[in-house]
């Protein structure tokens, strides 16, 4: 027997707001989180804007031990425990006692590369051949599944504990595969969700590619530009999102609150072929993911509210909309509404999808979508396929049934999940 | 033992404390995992800041041997006076 999956509990720590209240807040108002970051300047970066959670003094005490929090140096470890241990809080969950092990909640939680900052103590420490100093922290804080092992720990959590990485589609195949697992009947809860580091050594990379904006260092809030013709790159972010899924037994018995059911999804990869290469997308593809997460779900391409789509801001926007209005086949006014959440948050990586996604269920539960900001001059390409109005250029206020959410990510690979409202 | 060195052990090991363990319970006889339940991980934490206090070298054959506060004082105490 194949299991309902529903979404109980939602935590995030995005450059635009730090807990619910603070996000939705952020982005049903439009409001940016992206910066001028001086250490960028300092350092010649090209792109020297930025979004990155800004972590009141004293939060991280609420989340991690004096131990823990000595020699922390994983900005990704500190986004993912705020939002992860957030989600379970919300979702009416608890970390259980010290004896006790919950063998029926597991985590995805994934991350692209973790511990940057403590990485490169550690090799400085190295090279001056002085190994024996990384102390006990040096591999947690930079392994991959650094950020499930902290989250694992706090909560107490006995089933599957592990991290997916997938380029920019972490966040959004963590959700696929926690679903997958609770439908399977394999665990009741799973924490899902990803995370990524800020700074320098993460964004330098993409700096250097030519991907990231270099003509908004004068104005930030203005940088990142998704479906706009003048959009010229993207904008570099960082944080975490998490949600924890649950079988609709075990969230009806618990009597707790339902955000959303997951219809369904699919990941796939374009092989790096047809059009695809290491970081860009094989068109055909993509909207073979869209249309297999549609079929999947057992909807119809029609009874799609509003997407939140993957949009960038590097000038293949119009590309992925076309791929959206062929693979449902929709176009004009039967487009349904779009959106990106990069306009204000800029792309927060690895973090990117379950940030968005955070930001999808919002749109389900409040009933509104949020707009895009930075709209002045879309993309003719875009108009050509998608009616002017199905762009939000502000919030509306509209009962949302049925919403898509994609990511896309370096290495050609896809992931597209399609959420319902509860019923 | 120099109590000087013994209160300056005593404040590098409560760090590494668990919860339920307080810094009363320090005793020059305790055994630093099995009575203190101090994470084995975190032993190498713990002569790292000892070397960084009392500004000397513990070598790997000496750890082994800090089992308890007092045998970690007797090793500190001979290189120190040293």
């Amino acid at each position: 027997m194949k299991h309902r999956v529903v979404i109980t509990g939602m935590g995030v720590c995005a450059p635009n707001g730090i807990g619910l209240k603070a996000f939705s807040d952020a982005i049903f108002s439009g409001k940016s989180g992206i910066k001028f970051h001086q250490k960028l300047a300092d350092l010649n970066f090209g792109c020297q804007i930025a979004g990155q959670p800004e972590i009141p003094d004293g939060m991280l005490e609420n989340y991690f031990t004096a131990l823990q929090l000595r020699d922390l140096q994983s900005s990704g470890i500190e986004y993912g425990m705020i939002a992860g241990v957030d989600a379970w809080t919300d979702a009416g969950l608890a970390p259980t006692d010290k004896d006790t092990v919950d063998y029926d909640s597991g985590i995805v939680f994934g991350v692209s590369l973790l511990g940057a900052e403590k990485f490169r103590s550690a090799i400085y420490l190295t090279d001056e051949c002085k190994v024996r100093r990384l102390g006990s922290t040096s591999v947690v804080q930079t392994m991959a599944s650094g950020i499930s092992a902290y989250l694992g720990g706090y909560l107490g959590c006995g089933n599957q504990v592990t991290t997916n990485s997938s380029a920019c589609t972490t966040g959004l195949e963590s959700v696929l595969m926690g679903y997958e697992r609770l439908r399977n009947g394999d665990a009741l809860r799973m924490l899902v969700g990803s995370c990524n580091d800020s700074g320098p050594y993460i964004w330098g990379g993409f700096d250097a590619m030519r991907v990231l904006t270099k003509k908004y260092n004068e104005n930030p809030e203005a940088g990142s530009r998704p479906m706009q013709e003048d959009a010229n790159g993207f904008v570099p972010g960082a944080g975490a999102g998490a949600l924890v899924l649950e079988t609709l037994e075990s969230a009806q018995q618990r009597g707790a609150k339902i955000y959303a059911e997951i219809l369904g999804g699919a990941v796939n990869s374009g092989g790096q072929r047809n059009g695809g290469t290491m970081t860009a997308p094989n068109s055909e593809a993509v909207q073979h993911c869209i249309k297999t997460a549609v079929k999947n779900a057992g909807v119809s391409a029609s009874e799609i509210d509003t997407i939140n789509g993957h949009l960038t801001s590097t000038g293949m926007c119009p590309t992925e909309i076309a791929n959206w209005s062929e693979a449902l086949d929709l176009r004009g006014e039967n487009f349904p509404y779009i959106n990106s959440l990069k306009s204000m948050t800029g792309h927060c990586l690895a973090a990117a999808g379950s940030i968005e996604t955070v930001a999808t269920i919002l749109e389900l539960e409040e009933g509104r979508i949020f707009g895009n900001i930075n709209t002045a001059h879309i993309h003719p390409e875009i108009l050509e396929r998608v009616a002017h109005d199905k762009v939000l250029t502000k919030t509306i206020d509209m009962p949302v049934k049925v919403a898509a959410k994609a990511s896309f990510g370096f290495g050609d690979v896809n992931c597209c999940m399609i959420f319902k409202k509860f019923e | 033992m120099n109590n000087e060195h013994y209160e300056a052990l005593k404040n590098i090991i409560k760090i590494y404390l668990p919860e339920d363990v307080s810094v009363e319970d320090i005793k020059p006889t305790s055994h630093l995992t099995q009575e203190l339940n101090v994470n084995s991980a975190n032993l190498v934490d713990i002569v790292l800041d000892v070397e960084d206090h009392f500004d000397i070298t513990i070598e790997d054959d000496e750890i082994e041997k800090m089992e308890t506060v007092q045998s970690a004082i007797e090793i500190i105490e001979a290189k120190v006076q040293s």
